[in-house]
Parts: structure tokens; C-alpha cells; sequence
């Protein structure tokens, strides 16, 4: 061999990577890249928005669905419905010959049917029910809206009719039945669990009658499911759904743009930008049933003092937060509902940017200069607030502005969280997505007394005047009567100021152009149910 | 040479004991409760206090507890950790293999690119092939290696389009783990399509383990390159020529093997700096190695893995560094001790 081999043979070497083809990988799979690990497999135990993604719409279904497109309630596994003159007694006629998920752990012998029904709801309903203290019996969903008090009895007229009897009427009633918590398990896995002694199983090893069934999980890594061959509503969906957990922002938009992923969730504001330069990339924008806020803790001194909260409502700038922290993509906050829902009011009375006359407030009050207070920001990054961290740096430099010192306050989640329900925060930035088109579920979990014990009224605000207003207003199917209960409600709030609402936020969701169907669920989790790939 | 096999092995000892105890002092100096860090049961029950208390010795003083730690470790039992709740050992079993095997390539590739490149640039020394390499190698060895990963990943995988950025495989493929090897567990797995499962290995492989070995291949250049020069002014050579033969005769017949034999030492040694490497470069292509599963375990503050972790890739480490040291002392008896990196 001559030097020119020698060469020859070191610069094929040296060449040898540069070999390189398009990856033209399966048709078949759908990848999701989601932000984080479920908490459980079961959504009725988790109201948390990563939880309802992985599970909800694709393993389960419901005796109702929300209509993407329409918002409004359609047929699900019930394909009737009747609700008696007194607005007691609901019937539901359920549909046959659908079929549970077939998987390595479970054959089921059965269709669905009325006992499937009665399981799902017994389970949060009844607490002696053998699976109520199951995977660590909580069912925050249910229990912040009391709707375990609300049914009175569910119970088989045959095995494909079930009758649900209320306490009292409740107009959100159908709604709550179409969430993504309210999913239909299967009662005889759950017996042959409860008899091999492993019922926690039901919540980790999932069954239900959803479009895709359960195959292998590996946390911080990938779930994987498979199509349910089976499914009761058709559709061409392709054969494997992974969701790949990326818990980087800027990995998952990478991610989608290298291919690697079909689709992503939680979009920063700043990246819109670079997802729209993109021709195979697909923008969904819609503006979101959320709303950030900022609550003080009103059991706490001076919090509970309506005028100290109304003066700290005065010294923020919300047009300012939504143009730096939202950068613009987000509506301003009147009051709880967002301009979309049924009952907004439009003339609703909100606080102006007003540092003097705040200033003012709290000298009535007894409030010093250079009194001190806690800021809490919520340490993940979530629609109604994308970076609460920063948010709490701009109120603390307006705080500063009336003389007073805020400390910012912040923790990993978990531990926020737990703190927050114990009520250890002087006031919190942190918000609430809807998880059903009714304002019931704006008012109800965020301000009521019993909301305090459940953990979701983070100002930890309790008014008799209030929670008998909000009370009413299910008890009416008028909508128009409906809406002036809680223009009412507003009112209190307006006068009272548990929490200062600061901004409602556009939802995005991007996709490759190969996907076909993916909407914004503008009630929750996302559905793969209808989602081609081409 | 007996001599020498039992001083190294005295080091090992000692240097892997120290070790140890630094290990066992961390779950110590780690915020929380001892027991909790050693063992990683979070929240034990009655009965499972007992007995990790009676395995840990807790009642004990400190060197008993040592003791007792020690024991746990050699028969295996490190502890679970706190996030995934599986025993470290069986972590580490599979976060390990994929560190060693993305290691091993770029170290085969930095060795195809250095090897032949020096050789090369030492012939040709001072023309303008040997000034190209020489700027080239400078260039490669300066750029930082998680700068030149993400260049890479901006490049081929966002502009182009054409490179994966994360992983290993793609998720499509449902390889379960057996060895921690993919390529060997893609031919144990069954019902993937097992040449397609390659290709996309190979896709996955291609930006890691070039931005690992451009490092370590530029640093072989110049060691190569050196030796060559070092080669081909001694007299042996002149004589060599002196006989008639002609360059390509000279050259595969002395040059060769009396430049490559004496670096040979001096390259493998670059084996552990290319692992650190390795380890960076994971947490930047999500590669489930050992670097990235030690990252996770730091950010999840998960203490008995960041323990576990720490004891087995410096044990590894050191242990690969003495039976290096052993085995150049196998080869070139003449060596020994004096080797000094000259780049």
C-alpha cells in the first residue's frame, strides 16, 4: 500500500458518518411528548392536568362527552338520558356491545354494562366501598364540588338502564358526569382484583373502554399504549400511542421539530414564534377556560381585613403582568369566568391600577410602611401562569412602590402544594383550569367553604353570603336566571377581593402536519380518540 | 513485576475503602435522616424499621455502622432509590451498560479518526496536509465537548432534519431491557423488525458519539503525531533509508509499529476522560446513561442514588486506571511509571 492508499483508506474513515438517510420510521405510532408523569392511571384520584392528559380520554370513556367543537354535552357510553321534572332523578339508557380493554393482565368475559356504572360511582361516592380507601382514597374532583353528598343513590333498573338519584337539584350535574374525572372502570376486573388480593392494580394496571389500552409505563420515561381493536366508536386510528415524558420545555419543541415527536403540550409563549416558522408544524391557538390569580391567605392577620386585600389589588398593574409574563397571549381578568363562558359579565367592576389611593387603604388599615409579606409562586410552569416565579419579582417591585416588603416564597411542587393546603402562604400566585364549560366549576372549587378542606380555595375564604348564591344558582335550569346569581357572586367577590384575577390565557397545542384531528379540548385533558396520522 | 501488581493492588484497596467511606459519610452530610439516605425507604413501617435499623446497626457507633454498610454493599444490597423505588444495583445495571457501550463506540471512532490522522500529519510533518490536521485537531480539541453537542444537535437535527436528538431508539421500537446493550437486547426482543431497530440505533448514535470522540480523537492526533516525528529521527530509520528502501517500505516496516507501541499506553488512558465526557453528553441527548440518571438523581434530590451513583462510576473508574496501569507494565516493562502525556 502506496501513501495515496493510506490516505484513501484514513479519509473513507474520516467519511464514514457522513453517510446519512431520512429516517422513515412506522406510520403506525402516534408520539405525544408530555411534561411529566402521571400521578396515577386513574383521573377520579388526580385533578392534575399531566394526569388527565395521559389517562382520561385515552384509556376510558364516560357515560357523557363534552363536544370539542360545540362545547355542549353529547351521548358517551350513556346513548340516553332523562332527568325527571324535579331535577332528582337522572336515567341513563347505556349503550351495548361495548367492549373492555383485552390486555396481558385481563380478559374481560362481559361488555359494559349497568354494574360498571354503579362501581365507577360507588367507589368516590360510599365510603365503606371496598375500593373507596384504595391508592390512597382521595377523589379531590368529587369531593371539592361536594358531589359526594349530592347523589343520593345510584342504582340498576336493568343491566343496561342505571337511575341516579340527587339530594338536590344540581344544573352542573350532567356536566361533572362529562369530566375527564368522571371515567367508567370496569366492575368484574376490579372483583377478580379485590379476590387475588392486589386491588390497587385498578389504578396502576388500567382497564377501561377507551380507544387505546394500556401496554408498559416507565416513569420519566415513556407510556405506551396500544389501539383497542375493539372501541366502540369507529375510527382509523394508528396502532401504537407513546407519550415520551420530556420535562425540558426547550427538548419538547425540539423534539417536534427534529420528528421525534407528532406533537406537545404546553407551548411557552416565547417558542410560539419558532413553531410558526416551521411549514410542517400546525399552531393551535384557543383561548383557554383558566384564569391565573393571585389569593391571599384570608385566614391569616391583616389578610383577613377586605380593605388591606383590595389596597394590594390596587397596586398591581395587570396589563403590565399580561405583557411580561404572557407576552401578550392572554385575555385580562375581570373577574373568575373567562370571556368565553356562558355567564360572563361583561360590565363587571375590576380594580385599576392605582398605588396612591392603595397606599391609602393601608393606612386605614394599620398597615405601615415597611410592613413585610410572603409571595408564594408556584414552581411549575402551567397555562394560566407561565413563569409565576417572574410574576412575583414585578408585584414585589410594586409592592415596593407602597412601602411594603415582599419576600418571594417557593418549593418543589409536591411540597407547595401540601403547604398551600395547610395554609402556610400569606398570599400565592397560582390559578385553575376548567374542567367543564359550566361556571360552577369556576365558583364552586375555587371560593367555597367547603373548597377550604378539599384544598382548592387557596385563599382559604369562607362567606355564608356567597356560597348561598352559588348554592341557587344549581338549583335553576334557567340560564338566564342562572347568570344573574352569579353576576351577584361577582359582586361579593368584587367587594370582598379573596383573590385579585389577573389574566385568562390562550391555550396552544402544536402538532406535525401529519396528524389529522387533534383539537384543543378546551375542557381538559387532550383525546387521541380521533387522531389520524397520514 | 509481582512487586508492582501488589503495590497497585494496595492502592485499589485503599483508594476503594476511602471511597466507601466517603460514600457512607454522604448519606451523613445529606440533609435528612441517616437511615433514610442509606437505605432510601422513604416512609418504612414499623416492621421495616426494624429491620433495616437491625441491617444498618443503627444503635451502634459510627465504624459499626460502617461495617455493617459495607457488608450490604458487597452482598449487594445498596439500597432502593427514592423516586423509581427499585433497588439502586438494578438501576445502575441498566443506566451502566448504556454509558459503557456509547463510550466504547466513540472511543473506537476517536481511535479510526486519531490513529491514521497522526500518522499522517507526522509523515507529512510541516507541509501543508500536517498544518491542516495539526489547526484542525487544535480547533477539535478546544471546542468544549457539550458546546460542539448542541452545534451538532442545531445542525443535523433542527436546521436538517436529519439526526434524532434524544434517546437511543425510538419509542416505536418496544425493546425490553435484558442486558442493558441495546444492540444485543434488539436481537433478543421479539415481534420488532430487528434491521429496521438497528438502522434507528444507528441514527441515535451517530451525534453522540461523534461529539465524544472529536475530543478524544483530536488529543490521539497529536499524540500520534508526535511519536511518529519522535520515530522517524532516529538513526534506525536514517540507516533504513540509507539501505535503499523506499518510503512506504521504511515506514510499514520500522516506522509503524515502533511510533504506535509506546503510545499505544498513553491513548488507552484516554479512556477515562472520554468517559466524564460521555456522561455530559448524555444529559444533552436524554441517553438513559449513568451521567444522565446521576443528573435526574441530583435534581430530584434523590440522596441514596446520588450515593450509589457516585460510588460505582469512581470505582469503575479507578479500577479500569489500575488494571490499565498493571497491564502496561505487562507490555513495555520499560515503562512503568514514567509515562507522561506529551501532546
Amino acid at each position: 500500500m502506496n501513501q495515496r492508499a493510506l490516505f484513501l483508506l484514513s479519509f473513507i474513515l474520516l467519511s464514514s458518518c457522513s453517510d446519512i438517510k431520512h429516517n422513515e420510521l412506522s406510520k403506525k405510532g402516534v408520539i405525544y411528548c408530555s411534561e411529566g408523569d402521571p400521578a396515577t392511571f386513574n383521573p377520579q384520584l388526580d385533578t392534575s392536568g399531566t394526569t388527565a392528559d395521559a389517562t382520561s380520554h385515552q384509556l376510558y370513556s364516560r357515560l357523557i362527552e363534552f363536544d370539542p367543537n360545540t362545547s355542549k354535552i353529547a351521548p358517551g357510553l350513556a346513548s340516553s338520558w332523562l332527568v325527571s321534572r324535579d331535577g332528582l332523578t337522572y336515567t341513563f339508557q347505556l349503550r351495548r356491545n361495548v367492549a373492555f380493554h383485552s390486555t396481558s393482565y385481563f380478559t374481560p368475559t362481559r361488555s359494559f354494562n349497568a354494574d360498571d356504572v354503579i362501581f365507577s360511582i360507588n367507589r368516590w361516592r360510599l365510603d365503606n366501598h371496598p375500593y373507596n380507601k384504595v391508592s390512597g382514597g382521595n377523589y379531590p374532583y368529587f369531593v371539592s364540588l361536594g358531589l359526594n353528598e349530592v347523589v343520593e343513590d345510584v342504582s340498576r333498573i336493568n343491566g343496561y338502564r342505571v337511575e341516579i338519584k340527587l339530594t338536590r337539584p344540581d344544573s352542573s350535574f350532567l356536566a361533572n358526569l362529562a369530566t375527564d374525572f368522571s371515567v367508567i372502570l370496569s366492575e368484574e376486573y376490579a372483583t377478580q382484583l379485590l379476590a387475588q388480593g392486589t386491588p390497587s392494580l385498578i389504578d396502576t394496571k388500567p382497564v377501561g373502554t377507551g380507544p387505546y389500552k394500556f401496554v408498559d409505563y416507565r416513569k420519566d420515561s415513556f407510556i405506551r399504549y396500544q389501539k383497542h381493536e375493539n372501541y366502540w366508536q369507529l375510527g382509523d386510528i394508528p396502532e401504537q400511542l407513546i407519550y415520551d415524558i420530556t420535562t425540558t420545555d426547550s427538548l419538547r419543541l425540539a423534539k417536534l421539530i427534529s420528528g421525534e415527536c407528532d406533537a406537545t403540550s404546553y407551548i411557552s409563549n416565547s417558542e410560539i414564534g419558532a413553531i410558526e416558522q416551521r411549514p410542517n408544524l400546525v399552531l393551535n391557538e384557543r383561548p383557554g377556560l383558566n384564569i391565573g390569580f393571585w389569593a391571599f391567605n384570608t385566614q391569616k392577620e391583616p389578610f383577613n381585613d377586605a380593605k388591606v386585600r383590595r389596597a394590594l389589588a390596587l397596586a398591581i398593574d395587570k396589563n403590565t403582568l399580561i405583557e411580561a409574563i404572557y407576552l401578550g397571549s392572554a385575555d385580562r381578568a375581570h373577574g373568575l369566568l373567562p370571556e368565553t363562558s356562558w355567564a360572563f359579565e361583561a360590565l363587571q367592576n375590576d380594580t385599576n391600577f392605582n398605588p396612591a389611593l392603595a397606599r391609602q387603604l393601608l393606612d386605614e388599615a394599620g398597615i405601615p410602611p415597611g410592613f413585610s409579606m410572603d409571595i408564594w409562586a408556584m414552581p411549575v410552569q402551567r397555562a394560566y401562569n407561565p413563569n409565576a416565579t417572574k410574576m412575583a419579582e414585578i408585584i414585589q417591585s410594586y409592592l415596593q412602590d407602597i412601602q411594603i416588603d415582599a419576600n418571594i416564597v417557593t418549593r418543589e411542587w409536591s411540597t407547595f402544594r401540601e403547604e398551600l393546603k395547610n395554609g402556610e402562604h400569606d398570599s400565592v400566585l397560582i390559578g385553575w383550569s376548567a374542567d367543564n364549560g359550566d361556571p360552577d366549576n369556576f365558583y364552586r372549587p375555587l371560593l367555597s367553604c367547603q373548597a377550604i378542606k378539599s384544598g382548592t380555595n387557596r385563599a382559604r375564604w369562607c362567606s355564608r353570603r356567597y356560597d348561598d348564591l352559588i348554592q341557587e344558582a344549581l338549583l335553576i335550569s334557567d340560564i338566564e336566571l342562572r347568570k344573574t346569581y352569579y353576576h351577584l357572586a361577582n359582586a361579593v367577590l368584587a367587594e370582598e377581593m379573596p383573590l385579585v384575577p389577573i389574566a385568562h390565557a390562550y391555550r396552544y397545542q402544536a402538532h406535525s402536519d401529519r396528524l389529522h384531528g387533534l383539537k384543543i379540548n378546551p375542557f381538559g385533558g387532550i383525546r387521541f380518540g380521533d387522531v389520524e396520522k397520514r | 513485576m509481582l512487586n508492582y501488581t501488589i503495590r497497585r493492588l494496595n492502592l485499589l484497596f485503599f483508594t476503594l475503602l476511602v471511597l466507601s467511606v466517603v460514600s457512607f459519610s454522604l448519606a451523613f452530610l445529606f440533609p435528612g435522616d441517616s437511615l433514610t439516605n442509606l437505605s432510601g425507604v422513604k416512609s418504612p413501617t414499623p416492621i421495616q424499621l426494624a429491620s433495616l435499623q437491625e441491617s444498618y446497626k443503627v444503635d451502634s457507633n459510627y465504624f459499626w455502622q460502617y461495617i455493617a454498610y459495607l457488608r450490604l454493599l458487597l452482598d449487594g444490597d445498596w439500597g432502593i432509590s427514592f423516586t423509581s423505588q427499585q433497588p439502586l444495583l438494578d438501576d445502575l445495571s441498566t443506566t451502566l451498560p448504556a454509558t459503557v457501550e456509547l463510550s466504547t463506540y466513540a472511543f473506537t471512532l476517536a481511535i479510526l479518526i486519531g490513529v491514521p490522522c497522526g500518522i499522517i500529519a507526522g509523515l507529512k510533518h510541516h507541509k501543508i496536509f500536517d498544518f491542516s490536521i495539526l489547526s484542525a485537531s487544535l480547533l477539535g480539541y478546544s471546542v468544549p465537548v457539550f458546546w460542539l453537542a448542541l452545534i451538532l444537535i442545531q445542525l443535523f437535527s433542527l436546521q436538517l432534519s436529519l439526526l434524532p436528538l434524544s434517546g437511543r431508539i425510538s419509542l416505536y421500537f418496544d425493546v425490553p431491557i435484558q442486558s442493558g446493550f441495546i444492540i444485543y437486547d434488539i436481537f433478543q426482543a421479539e415481534n420488532i423488525d430487528k434491521t429496521a431497530a438497528l438502522r434507528d440505533v444507528f441514527f441515535h448514535l451517530i451525534l453522540p458519539t461523534l461529539s465524544i470522540a472529536i475530543m478524544t480523537g483530536t488529543i490521539i492526533i497529536r499524540i500520534v503525531r508526535r511519536s511518529v516525528l519522535n520515530v522517524l529521527e532516529q538513526d534506525y530509520i536514517k540507516a533504513a533509508y540509507g539501505r535503499g528502501q523506499t518510503n512506504a517500505q521504511v515506514f510499514w516496516k520500522h516506522g509503524l509499529r515502533n511510533s504506535l507501541l509506546p503510545v499505544l499506553p498513553l491513548i488507552v488512558t484516554q479512556f477515562t476522560t472520554l468517559l466524564t465526557n460521555a456522561m455530559i453528553v448524555e444529559v444533552i441527548f436524554s441517553w438513559p446513561g449513568i451521567g444522565n440518571w446521576l443528573i435526574q438523581a441530583i435534581y430530584q434530590r434523590d440522596y441514596p442514588a446520588i450515593r450509589g451513583g457516585m460510588l460505582m462510576v469512581s470505582s469503575l473508574v479507578i479500577m479500569f486506571t489500575i488494571s490499565l496501569d498493571i497491564l502496561i507494565r505487562v507490555i513495555d516493562p520499560t515503562k512503568g511509571r514514567k509515562i507522561r502525556v506529551a501532546v
